[in-house]
């Protein structure tokens, strides 16, 4: 079971569970302020009771509150909210629709959104339930502008703690500071110059990604391995032998090529200050398929930061600028969010904004 | 008349601060012998009301519900029940009238056995509100006051929830005796 209450938010820190919903909701013409807060008791109180693994108030299906399997209900606030509740003063300046890359193909059904709700289990039924009370709380305020549905690695089947692999087949995440450590909570947890009211929360940058299956089908190992610039078998950089040895950016081939290509994905999204990294915590889609058998298949790239401007950004700019995975990859919903900090027993997720 | 936190903070803030709270505590409520102070300096409550709420309306009937927990070692009867939002209110039962389930006051009022509890649920017992003067909106803090048969009053706050259920039982005339 995974604690509600707390100075963070559960689902960003918490180790990933094997499945995950991603709700993009809009508030509905005329909802303000008071409406909202109104709306976040009530959203607070189902995700407290139902990550206890009790029913939701007014649970009409009580039997299915009763194994939470690690449920967290993590709540986030898009630009639209800020200006709807009057508090554009207080939205932190980053969080906003990100400038156009060139590489983006944005659909409008994935993106934007008022109010991010993102419900984490090992237990899809368990998703499903609280989805479904969520929701139920939620259609007097808002309309569904988005829902994103993602997997991993079904709970139990390894170690936890590992690295996932994502629909093409790579270790996905490596480079992520540790949830626990200093390096972590400097680079995640809003503090000093956010708002005061964000401080202990932290920021999301949500991009759908679809991963080009048909074409990475055409591209052999070496050249898998060379765009990534990580082994596909270990994760090991191509300059190392294990996972997590560090890449050395600086070392050359015998010809006096680099061996982590200039244009390499580990080298574009490296971040030589740690605290201007960002902590990716990443869910995989795989939601249909053509009448010619081709994938609709990619990832939900969740990515938390303390600033949007200060750490995604740059990276993001990077990678679009250069990164030999573009070519497999494809960007095609974006959304941005501040993410509340915690609350206390008797507290409500957003009271120090709309309180 | 619109119904909301504001309008109503008083109330809510004699009937205990816990209420306000969508991630607050479940138990609300303290029974107060009339003429007693506050609710708050009683030291044990003889009734309190778990998880109380109200099913969203504009107009006309709802209905409150909860679950009624005796503290003490005697049957606790509650007889009445107020609420600013509705002139009248009633306590009701939905019972087999000659093979038809129907709703009507409960005679007697609700009986909360020694240290036990009586459960107010959608398709049981409930607190029935007559004709609301204004809109119960999702989220909104309603007072509410019971009145036991010993004469002792219990405050409690009811959060205000959308609710498909009970649909039918709130049209007057039709299923009601």
């Amino acid at each position: 079971m995974e604690p509600f209450h707390g100075s963070h938010q559960a689902g960003v820190a918490t180790t990933p569970q094997a499945h995950a919903a991603f709700l993009g909701l809009d508030l509905r013409s005329g909802v303000g302020r008071e409406a909202v807060g109104r709306m976040m008791r009530l959203l607070s109180d189902d995700a407290r009771r139902l990550t206890a693994g009790t029913p939701a108030l007014a649970d009409t299906e009580p039997e299915l509150a009763v194994l939470p399997a690690r449920l967290t209900v993590t709540f986030g606030f898009g630009p639209g909210l800020f200006a709807a509740a009057g508090l554009a003063d207080s939205r932190p300046a980053s969080v906003e629709p990100l400038p156009r890359f060139a590489i983006d193909k944005l659909e409008s059904r994935w993106n934007g959104g008022d109010v991010l709700v993102q419900i984490c289990s090992d237990d899809p039924l368990t998703v499903a339930h609280a989805l479904r009370m969520i929701v139920k709380d939620a259609r007097a305020f808002t309309r569904v502008r988005w829902i994103q549905r993602g997997f991993r690695r079904a709970a139990g089947v390894r170690k936890a703690g590992l690295t996932q692999r994502n629909v093409m087949g790579q270790l996905d995440g490596t480079a992520n500071p540790v949830p626990g450590t200093p390096a972590f909570d400097r680079a995640v947890w809003a503090g000093g110059d956010a708002p005061a009211w964000l401080h202990g929360g932290t920021t999301l940058v949500l991009r759908r990604i679809r991963a080009e299956l048909e074409t990475w089908d055409a591209a052999d190992r070496v050249a898998k391995e060379f765009t990534v610039g990580r082994r596909l078998d270990t994760g090991a950089p191509l300059t190392g032998a294990a996972e997590h040895d560090p890449p050395d950016f600086a070392r050359l081939t015998a010809v006096g090529f680099p061996v982590i290509s200039e244009y390499a994905h580990i080298r574009r999204a490296h971040s030589p200050d740690p605290a201007k990294g960002i902590f990716r915590r990443v869910y995989n889609y795989d939601d249909g398929l053509s009448a010619a058998g081709h994938a609709d298949s990619g990832l939900i790239f969740a990515s938390y930061q303390a600033d949007v401007a200060a750490q995604f950004l740059p990276i993001q700019r990077r990678l679009a600028e250069a990164d030999l995975l573009n070519e497999w990859t494809t960007p095609i919903g974006s959304a941005v969010f501040a993410i509340p900090p915690g609350c206390p027993p008797g507290g409500w997720i957003g009271q120090s904004l709309l309180e | 008349m619109y119904v909301s936190r504001s309008l109503f903070l008083p109330a809510v803030a004699l009937a205990a601060a816990v209420l306000v709270s969508g991630c607050g505590t479940q138990a609300t409520t303290s029974a107060t012998p009339p003429g007693a102070a506050t609710p708050a300096a009683s030291p044990s409550p003889a009734l309190t009301i778990t998880d109380p709420w109200v099913k969203t309306g504009e107009k006309g009937m709802t209905a409150a519900f909860g679950t009624l927990v005796n503290n003490t070692d005697k049957e606790v009867t509650v007889v009445s029940g107020a609420s600013p939002l509705s002139p009248e209110i009633e306590l009701h039962e939905v019972a087999d009238s000659g093979g038809k389930m129907v709703m009507r006051p409960k005679k007697g009022g609700f009986v909360v056995p020694a240290h036990g509890s009586h459960e107010l649920a959608p398709g049981g017992d409930h607190i029935m509100l007559m004709g609301i003067t204004g809109k119960v909106e999702p989220g909104a803090e309603v007072p509410f006051t019971l009145t036991l048969a010993d004469g002792a009053t219990v405050r409690f706050t009811a959060i205000g929830k959308d609710f498909a259920g009970g649909e039918e039982d709130y049209r007057p005339g039709k299923d009601m005796s």
